[in-house]
């Protein structure tokens, strides 16, 4: 892709198919013969890691749904039937539920990742949108199976969500009535979310395919944020990253696989086990772990379309990150101060998912003394967090002093005027 | 970088371990703690405790809690507490067909329309004691007495929960609580009233294998029943979980040493 084609039909079929498809071109071009910076660490994997969490989540969801019935009288019996009674029903399930949840700690390292190496700057800015689109379908995937089950916070989690739309002034009732298919969430809304839960894993692999495309024309951002310069910066993608990638895949299939069979409802509420019940309210309704930022920011305004403006804001913010960093430098690892206003943006992030959890009047450990509870500590880090993006980075860009970068990607791995004999010469073909 | 690095590996790795900690802050008493058979990832279930437990069940619980999403024949399948390998079929069990037979289960229409009662078959569902939960509210105080299949599951604090729950009923009330007609306080609830009396007493069953039926050794029998009711599986799970596990560390294993040849002739 970038660059020219470097694929030779060997044998008369291949040759004949080139032809006409030129699909097994397309697969050598991008995933075997395609030039990786050589200096790609570890937080480089989770591209691969999330691949086959979709993938996951695809297969085992299709065989899910043979067995699930989106009804309201027998949904959760269903699911109950599917731990009990369907083969290995209760290993597809627990896969399923804790691959969301995997799904989403690998798109957040991704992500950050992504915002710390400043590979959302161009010419990769297309490639950092598509990824929020999978992120926000990701959320919507999510949330709408997690009603699936149809336990209490099922139910709850759908009624608060929904209700979310009501904040709209004047549309906000026809559309939240639009949403549920009647005056409540019921039988037409946990059908349309199940038809919903279905079609989003689609298109998110259909915009991954597009991330990917758009990943392989500009190529790989790396650890220096430098561009590829030379032959030299690069390595063929097979074997050094398959191979790693693949190393770094079955390490996570480990954390997955202990969740799975050793800790399956560790990352769940134990209220989903009791079945939807419209006259019970939970003591405290919380989404899953990983919207619990969200929440936090939704909680933060007193006023619900504040609020609900103010949590999508929050996401809406990245997709005009690539014009708010005004920073030269791609790579927190040459920025001097734009490294710890990172690093407190990710403690930000797991304070919010902390307030999330929390009930907004309960006191801050160690800080309650001084009279902070979760509300107060929610709407700081809500601050910051909308600080870092609309203030500090567009600021930092014309105040910070970059280090000392190396001249290319090969000097930073090989040291100044060296140059790495074995690789210019023997793989890069 | 590498700080950041073990501050980013530190920080998901506490927020995939401390949310459920934080979510399972509830109000009222932390479950006493007890080392059940079945706990940790070796832990299996002491089938006499399940078949003690289910005696609780049968005798004392399921007068007023229903258990809908198990059948009976799930007592006879593997890893049940009547299971046996001469029987792999619990169809065939006999224990658990005598079990069926002593349930008695509306069946129907029959070919004149006209609905009937047979004893139970291993095949049927444990019978719920109430027709309908407007008859258990009624039967109750107005509390529906919850379900039984996943208890254990939709509590936090599980097993432990409903053992503490059992023998919680000993607790001086605080003055802020107030226990209106027909309640009970107890800690381990929450809010700390509940519309259930205290149910188990010293020698309120009798154990076929000559255990001593003390409210403890029911107590934690009973909640070691419904850990299995909420999830039959568990053994199956746990035992391929290891085989899952070795097999997964072999093969991150090769692939490091393939990663290191791969990468050997390459500086990076």
């Amino acid at each position: 892709m970038s660059g020219p084609s470097t694929y030779e039909p060997k044998t008369g079929v291949e040759r004949w198919l080139d032809q006409r498809l030129p699909i097994v071109r397309l697969g050598w071009d991008s995933f075997v013969d395609f030039p990786t910076p050589r200096n790609l660490n570890y937080w480089y994997t989770f591209g691969g890691i999330l691949t086959v969490c979709l993938m996951i989540q695809i297969v085992t969801g299709i065989v899910l749904a043979m067995h699930y019935v989106p009804h309201i009288d027998y949904a959760f019996a269903s699911v109950e039937r599917i731990d009990r009674d369907v083969n290995f029903g209760w290993l597809l399930r627990n896969i399923h539920a804790n691959g969301a949840s995997m799904f989403f700690l690998a798109v957040y390292l991704h992500m950050l990742r992504g915002l710390y190496y400043g590979s959302y700057k161009a010419p990769r800015e297309l490639l950092w949108i598509l990824g929020v689109v999978i992120y926000l379908l990701m959320m919507a995937a999510a949330f709408l199976g997690y009603v699936l089950p149809w336990g209490q916070m099922s139910y709850w989690g759908a009624m608060v969500i929904t209700n979310l739309f009501g904040a709209l002034p004047l549309i906000g009732t026809p559309i939240t009535e639009w949403l549920w298919g009647g005056f409540s969430v019921g039988n037409a809304t946990l059908n349309r979310f199940f038809s919903l839960h279905y079609l989003i894993p689609f298109l998110i692999a259909g915009i991954v395919g597009l991330h990917v495309w758009a990943l392989h024309v500009p190529g790989n951002n790396n650890p220096t944020g430098l561009s590829i310069k030379t032959k030299a910066d690069t390595l063929p993608f097979h074997p050094y990253y398959t191979v790693k990638d693949g190393f770094a895949i079955i390490v996570f299939m480990i954390i997955f696989a202990f969740f799975v069979f050793y800790w399956p409802d560790a990352l769940g509420h134990a209220d989903n086990y009791i079945e939807a019940n419209a006259l019970v309210t939970p003591a405290h309704i919380v989404p899953e772990w990983y919207l619990l930022p969200f929440y936090a920011i939704l909680r933060a305004v007193p006023d619900k379309l504040g609020g609900v403006i103010l949590m999508f804001g929050a996401i809406g913010v990245l997709f005009i990150l690539p014009w708010l960093d005004t920073s030269k430098v791609r790579s927190m690892r040459y920025r001097p101060l734009g490294r710890w206003f990172f690093v407190f943006f990710v403690i930000a992030c797991l304070g919010l998912g902390w307030c999330g959890a929390e009930l907004p009047d309960n006191k801050v450990p160690v800080l309650g003394a001084i009279g902070l509870n979760f509300l107060w500590l929610g709407r700081i880090l809500t601050l910051y967090y909308f600080a870092y993006f609309l203030v500090i980075l567009p600021l930092l860009g014309f105040i910070e002093k970059p280090t000392q970068r190396p001249a290319s990607i090969e000097e930073s791995v090989l040291g100044k005027g060296k140059s790495d004999a074995s690789a210019s010469a023997a793989p890069a073909e | 970088m590498k700080m950041i690095q073990r501050l980013l590996a530190a920080a998901a790795g506490a927020l995939a371990l401390a949310t459920p900690a934080a979510l399972a802050a509830e109000a009222g008493h932390h479950p006493a703690d007890y080392d059940f058979s079945f706990e940790g990832p070796f832990g299996t279930f002491d089938r006499a405790q399940l078949q003690r437990g289910f005696l609780v069940y049968q005798q004392v619980c399921s007068a007023c809690h229903s258990m809908n999403q198990l059948h009976i024949r799930n007592l006879g399948e593997e890893g049940g507490p009547f299971y046996s390998e001469e029987y792999p079929n619990p169809n065939d069990n006999p224990v658990v067909r005598a079990i069926a037979a002593d349930y008695i289960v509306e069946d129907g229409p029959d070919e004149y329309g006209d609905m009937f009662e047979r004893p139970g078959r291993p095949a049927d569902r444990f019978p719920n004691p109430y027709a309908n939960p407007q008859m258990a509210a009624a039967a109750n105080g107005g509390a529906v007495p919850p379900d039984f299949s996943v208890i254990v599951k939709a509590r936090h604090g599980g097993a432990e929960y409903i053992r503490s729950l059992m023998l919680g009923y000993d607790y001086e009330v605080p003055e802020d609580v107030r226990i209106g007609p027909g309640q009970y306080y107890n800690p381990y609830m929450s809010g700390g009233v509940i519309a259930m009396p205290p149910q188990l007493q010293d020698g309120l069953v009798e154990y076929a294998d000559g255990t001593e039926a003390t409210k403890e050794q029911m107590a934690t029998d009973v909640a070691a029943f419904l850990a299995w009711a909420s999830e039959p599986h568990m053994e199956v799970r746990k035992k391929m979980g290891l085989m899952v596990m070795i097999y997964l560390l072999v093969l991150a294993g090769l692939l490091y040493a393939a990663y290191r040849q791969v990468w050997s002739n390459v500086k990076h």
